[in-house]
């Protein structure tokens, strides 16, 4: 069975997810061709273990995101089981595809081993299923579910040009107010709830967040009812994570909150009731109000 | 101008999830609910009604409990109402071409669905039909508008937002919107109830139901569960736990 990874990047380098792609299969111990669009990264893929070969797509319809183009340019190079990120961009990339040769896709997984055999969350990480794929097909991988393939090889670059209509244009760029690392994108989140009392005091967490690169995340009630942008909101209705290190600070744990946040490796909760659900998922649980365990968080992360 | 809404019915997002035998039991679900980016795909198709003059039509495959999703979409304004009865087909590859299908029986200019449904949390539906369809794709939109004969979208960019424009019939995506979304009121309801249900079959369709064995479930299981954390009351062992992730975790 071959393998084709289509890179993400971030600018002109790659993405973190590239190289869990390609370390996704090395259980399998598989090779794998690995694609990158507008060629970008592509250098730097041809250093990583278990790259077979490269291929820098080269064309017009890269200069913005139409998920249409960029399959229809992609596809003609990509060959048997198909790996891309279950990005936002991967998603759409990855169906597109895989309406195009008519072949499933499986989005969002978390393991893979022979077989294929994928395992992947379904109703929101309420469970997971796992399943046998025969033949060809997509398979989306969840960002930081899998180990990153080492760097220390040297694989061959070649370039294809190969461009698609584009069907959409971009008439205005909208910069977000705040600077602020999204919470997708973050090793270490802090996410606040309705305890914090008032959305004013969300400038504690994000106080703690800048002093260790971390994002700030909030609970649907606060996002709700305070007008926090849905950006931030962790759970069912917003963004999925698996940071290496979640701390709650003021949040219960609804059902649908832990859907999207369990899969952290690490998870500590802060909170004034001792029988709050988010305790039943923490690796440690501090019974206190954010008020008398922020500032000694603060400080004790201040001496790192 | 008509404008498709495709709508899924799932488990209600505070609905416990039991699994038995290896299978999710679907049987023990309490509540099925439209799934929840669903609902600002057909807000933002209600609107786009209101502003243009069209009509929405409310496309649903599924089981039987799925009308009761249709008529919930009319008393807020949906004028069509399709029902396609499905059970178990999981590839969605066929349920694309089914969708895709029915849209083409309807001529529609665009199609609005939720970014991803709140059960298999996948998001492949909207950009597969739009490949089937040859139509433009813009996935995770916020809102849409009709204007000058173009559609403007917003969505996501990593510096913060875009608008985008597409000719000609497009597939939209949503995430959460900025709408409030309408309640039905008295009347609506009244009026839901009397509202037709079409269905159509897939032999209508001329598409043979079948299975591909491309994809077998081998088993669904509960999350895995976590061994127990430590809870300590008070905060002097913060310290200790910050010591711990930093040097035995290795996370900060």
């Amino acid at each position: 069975m071959k393998f084709t990874i289509i890179a993400e990047t971030n600018g002109d380098i790659l993405h973190p997810t590239t190289y869990q792609l390609i370390g996704s299969l090395s259980s399998i111990g598989a090779e794998s061709t690995v694609i990158c669009p507008n060629g970008k990264g592509s250098l730097e893929a041809s250093k990583i273990k278990g790259v077979e070969k490269i291929i820098s797509v080269k064309g017009d319809c890269f200069d913005l995101f139409d998920g249409s183009a960029w399959a229809s340019a992609i596809n003609p190079f990509c060959e048997g089981t198909i790996l891309i990120s279950a990005s936002p961009n991967g998603r759409e990339i990855g169906s597109i595809i895989a309406a195009k040769r008519n072949i499933p896709i499986v989005q969002d997984i978390i393991e893979i081993s022979k077989g294929i055999v994928v395992t992947r969350p379904i109703y929101s990480g309420k469970a997971t299923e796992t399943l046998e794929i025969n033949g060809e097909s997509v398979i989306t991988l969840r960002p930081n579910a899998f180990e990153s393939a080492e760097v220390g090889s040297e694989a061959p670059i070649s370039i294809v040009d190969q461009t698609s209509d584009l069907r959409l244009s971009i008439i205005e760029a909208i910069n977000k107010a705040s600077e602020r690392l999204d919470v997708t994108e973050a090793d270490i989140i802090i996410s606040g709830g309705r305890g914090m009392g008032s959305i004013d005091n969300f400038s504690h967490l994000e106080l703690i967040a800048d002093s260790v690169g971390a994002a700030v995340g909030a609970s649907r009630a606060v996002v709700d009812e305070w007008g926090m942008p849905h950006r931030m909101q962790v759970g069912q209705t917003g963004k999925t994570v698996s940071p290496s290190l979640y701390i709650a600070v003021g949040i219960s744990g609804a059902i649908q909150h832990l859907a999207g946040m369990r899969s952290s490796k690490y998870i500590v909760a802060i909170n004034k009731d001792p029988d709050a659900p988010i305790f039943t998922i923490a690796d440690y649980g501090i019974v206190a109000t954010w008020e008398e365990a922020l500032p000694i968080l603060q400080s004790e992360l201040m001496k790192l | 101008m008509n404008i498709a809404v495709l709508l899924k019915q799932v488990p209600d997002t505070t609905a416990k999830i039991t699994v038995s035998d290896g299978k999710v039991d679907v049987e023990k679900v309490s509540k099925w609910s439209m799934s929840p980016y669903d609902e600002y795909a057909l807000e933002s198709g209600l609107q786009m009604k209101e502003a243009t003059g069209g009509i929405v039509v409310a496309i649903a495959c599924g089981p039987d409990r799925n009308k009761k999703m249709l008529t919930d979409s009319a008393a807020v304004g949906a004028d069509t109402l399709i029902h396609i009865p499905l059970d178990g087909i999981s590839d969605s590859v066929q349920i694309q071409n089914i969708l895709a299908a029915v849209i083409k029986m309807n001529d529609i200019e665009v199609v609005l669905c939720g970014k991803q449904s709140a059960d298999t949390n996948s998001g492949s539906t909207g950009p597969g039909i739009a490949e089937i369809l040859n139509a433009a794709c813009v996935t995770m939109v916020s809102e849409v508008s009709f204007v000058e004969n173009k559609f403007i979208s917003v969505r996501p960019s990593i510096a913060g937002s875009e608008k985008v424009s597409t000719n000609g019939i497009s597939v939209f995506t949503f995430d959460k919107g900025i709408s409030e979304l309408r309640r039905p009121n008295v009347r609506g309801i009244m009026m839901a109830k009397k509202k037709v249900i079409e269905t159509i079959k897939l032999e209508d369709l001329g598409i043979v139901e079948s299975d591909s064995g491309r994809i077998i479930l081998h088993s669904q299981n509960p999350p895995t569960e976590k061994e127990p954390g430590q809870i300590f009351e008070g905060v002097s062992e913060i310290p200790t736990i910050i010591a711990k992730l930093r040097n035995e975790a290795n996370v900060i």
